[in-house]
């Protein structure tokens, strides 16, 4: 009897306390949403208008005039397909990768399994600033050696593969997490039916890797399209340039064009925004597999 | 008796493997295990080795040796490098003890589903989606001449706006938040997450005991998730020590506020032909190398056992 009534009292005082937390949560997550509502806000507004009135005054006109403008002036189009071309290479080659060494290291049995895991793990960890110079020379060196010197330097082939090269340690430690939770039966009926090694991957365990594959490539489709770090250092021509890197330069030529600039940093986060709204569950999954194993 | 059968079964599946099945399985390991060590690993053991010449970049012939002379040069000859690791110590002290534990509270705190949790849950998200590049942009917005800021200052003209990315007294904090803007969102996931795994029966049962919040957070809660405290520490210290994007966008390559990520950027290649950069790069991956060990450890003795 005392407990019930003891368990009333907490479920009571509980419920106040998340009324009240419910509360402050809120007000924090309005503050939260201030500096892109604003952005936004400012995206809708002439420039004129602001420049007459103050950027505090109301509205005369709002409306997407300023999208359309960036859209034309700043070639946002261009730089949005080149980060779909470095994007979307890179995230199908770090999954087959690392599907591919996801497999091999959990059904088989080799000495150097361990290792292999150590390297690719660690290796995703460096800062990139310990990579990017011998990179980027290298890069230049194979280029003059083949005769062309923008196979790897200055192309979106460089960028993808560097890309590729990092995030597979974390692919196929996500991969392997997930994979020793499938039974080893499956494994070894395949094996005895005789199938090659080939087919035990293709027929057998990819399809089973549905699920972290779906996550991963949320995941990496943002954050591969976020990063500009190797753009920057790895593309010079500037109609190469994917986005992210392009809008650091947008935002020098149009410092005072706020409403302009404002507009082309709304389309450039529009991209990984929709992905994320639509496909919550499998970036949050995705980023939290290798974390909650076990 | 065991012993035969398992050796057995091993020289069996070994006999196995036919000659395709082999070609297979070392292209399956072979390409990505190329791509990783060519691309990742034989030019970061080549920034160390150059840390210790001096090389223009130009032909390999070029290339001097000079000893600790680089690292001699920072550490007494560059003022830079201390500003540089005063500001990557404010980082991780910032993200440390004011970013991460807000994570980890907000974390906590959703985790009731209390009424709107959902949409709560969806608004700290969206700074984590967004590119660092995007997020310099829209402080900038909030900050920078005309912006909010500013106009709620009583500066809303462009011309008398007060200068805040370029004021010393507070542009590290002005900077530190709009970094915890990001990260706070993204360990409130990792936790969240981590938190959805924890029986919430045992926490209602140490509540009804009488356990503060405080209580059962440190008794119950913290130590069974363990994995994803590793990570939300091994985040912290790595991202703090990496930084680089967010001061790209904000100060370019000019030296408003050094850290080491940029230090690498400026002086790679450049300088009277010294290697200073490869040194400042070594020097970072040294401060790292704490944190991924640590990280190393954690996950592959959990893979082992």
């Amino acid at each position: 009897m005392s407990s019930i009534v003891q368990e009333k009292k907490y479920k009571d005082r509980q419920k106040r306390k998340d009324a009240l937390i419910s509360f402050f949560i809120g007000i924090f997550a309005i503050l939260w949403m201030v500096p892109i509502l604003w952005t936004f806000w400012t995206s809708l507004r002439p420039y004129s208008d602001i420049i007459q009135k103050g950027v505090f005054s109301r509205p005369d006109e709002l409306n997407f005039k300023n999208y359309a403008d960036a859209y034309r002036l700043m070639d946002i189009w261009e730089y949005l397909s080149n980060s779909f071309i470095v994007t979307i290479p890179a995230v199908i080659l770090t999954l087959f990768f690392g599907s591919l060494l996801a497999f091999v290291v959990t059904r088989y049995s080799f000495r150097f399994n361990l290792y292999l895991l150590l390297i690719f793990t660690a290796g995703n960890l460096l800062p990139v600033q310990l990579v990017y110079a011998p990179l980027f020379k290298m890069y230049i060196w194979f280029g003059d050696l083949v005769g062309n010197r923008n196979l790897l330097y200055d192309s979106f082939l460089g960028v993808i593969l560097i890309h590729v090269a990092l995030q597979v340690g974390f692919a196929t430690f996500v991969m392997s997490s997930y994979m020793k939770t499938i039974p080893k039966e499956i494994s070894e009926s395949a094996m005895v039916d005789g199938a090659s090694v080939f087919r035990h991957y293709w027929s057998v365990i990819l399809p089973l890797l549905r699920p972290p594959l779906a996550a991963l490539a949320v995941l990496m489709t943002t954050w591969i399209y976020n990063e500009f770090f190797w753009a920057v250092v790895l593309i010079k021509s500037d109609d190469k340039r994917p986005i992210t890197s392009a809008l650091g330069r947008l935002q020098g030529e149009y410092v005072t064009d706020f409403n302009l600039l404002a507009a082309g940093a709304i389309m450039a986060a529009l991209p990984t925004l929709i992905i994320f709204f639509i496909l919550k569950r499998q970036f949050v999954s995705g980023l939290t597999l290798g974390s909650t194993k076990g | 008796m065991t012993t035969t059968a398992t050796r057995d079964k091993k020289s069996r599946r070994r006999r196995a493997f036919t000659r395709g099945d082999r070609f297979t399985l070392s292209m399956f390991v072979g390409v990505p295990t190329f791509l990783h060590l060519t691309w990742v690993w034989f030019p970061a053991l080549a920034t160390i080795g150059l840390s210790f010449t001096y090389w223009n970049g130009v032909h390999l012939s070029d290339i001097k040796w000079a000893g600790l002379a680089n690292y001699n040069t920072i550490f007494t000859a560059s003022p830079q490098f201390y500003a540089a690791l005063r500001n990557n110590g404010y980082w991780l002290l910032w993200f440390t003890f004011i970013a991460t534990p807000l994570g980890i509270l907000l974390a906590y705190q959703i985790d009731r589903k209390i009424r709107g949790s959902k949409v709560y849950e969806s608004v700290y998200y969206i700074p984590v989606v967004l590119s660092l590049a995007v997020i310099g942009i829209i402080w900038r917005f909030m900050l920078g001449p005309a912006g909010l800021v500013q106009v709620l200052l009583g500066h809303p003209g462009i011309e008398d706006a007060i200068p805040i990315f370029g004021n010393y007294s507070i542009n590290t904090y002005v900077i530190l938040t709009i970094a915890s803007w990001r990260h706070i969102g993204y360990i409130m996931l990792l936790y969240l997450a981590g938190l959805k795994s924890v029986d919430p029966s045992l926490r209602e049962a140490a509540a009804i005991d009488g356990a503060t919040e405080w209580q059962s957070f440190k008794k119950i809660v913290f130590p069974s998730m363990k994995p994803v405290n590793t990570i939300v520490i091994v985040i912290t210290v790595i991202e703090s020590l990496r930084a680089f994007d967010l001061i790209y966008i904000i100060y370019g390559t000019s030296t408003g506020w050094p850290i080491l990520g940029m230090l690498v950027f400026t002086n790679i290649y450049g300088q009277a032909a010294s290697m200073l950069g490869a040194a400042f790069a070594v020097i970072l991956f040294v401060l790292s190398i704490t944190p991924i060990v640590f990280y190393l450890k954690t996950v592959f003795s959990d893979e082992n056992r």
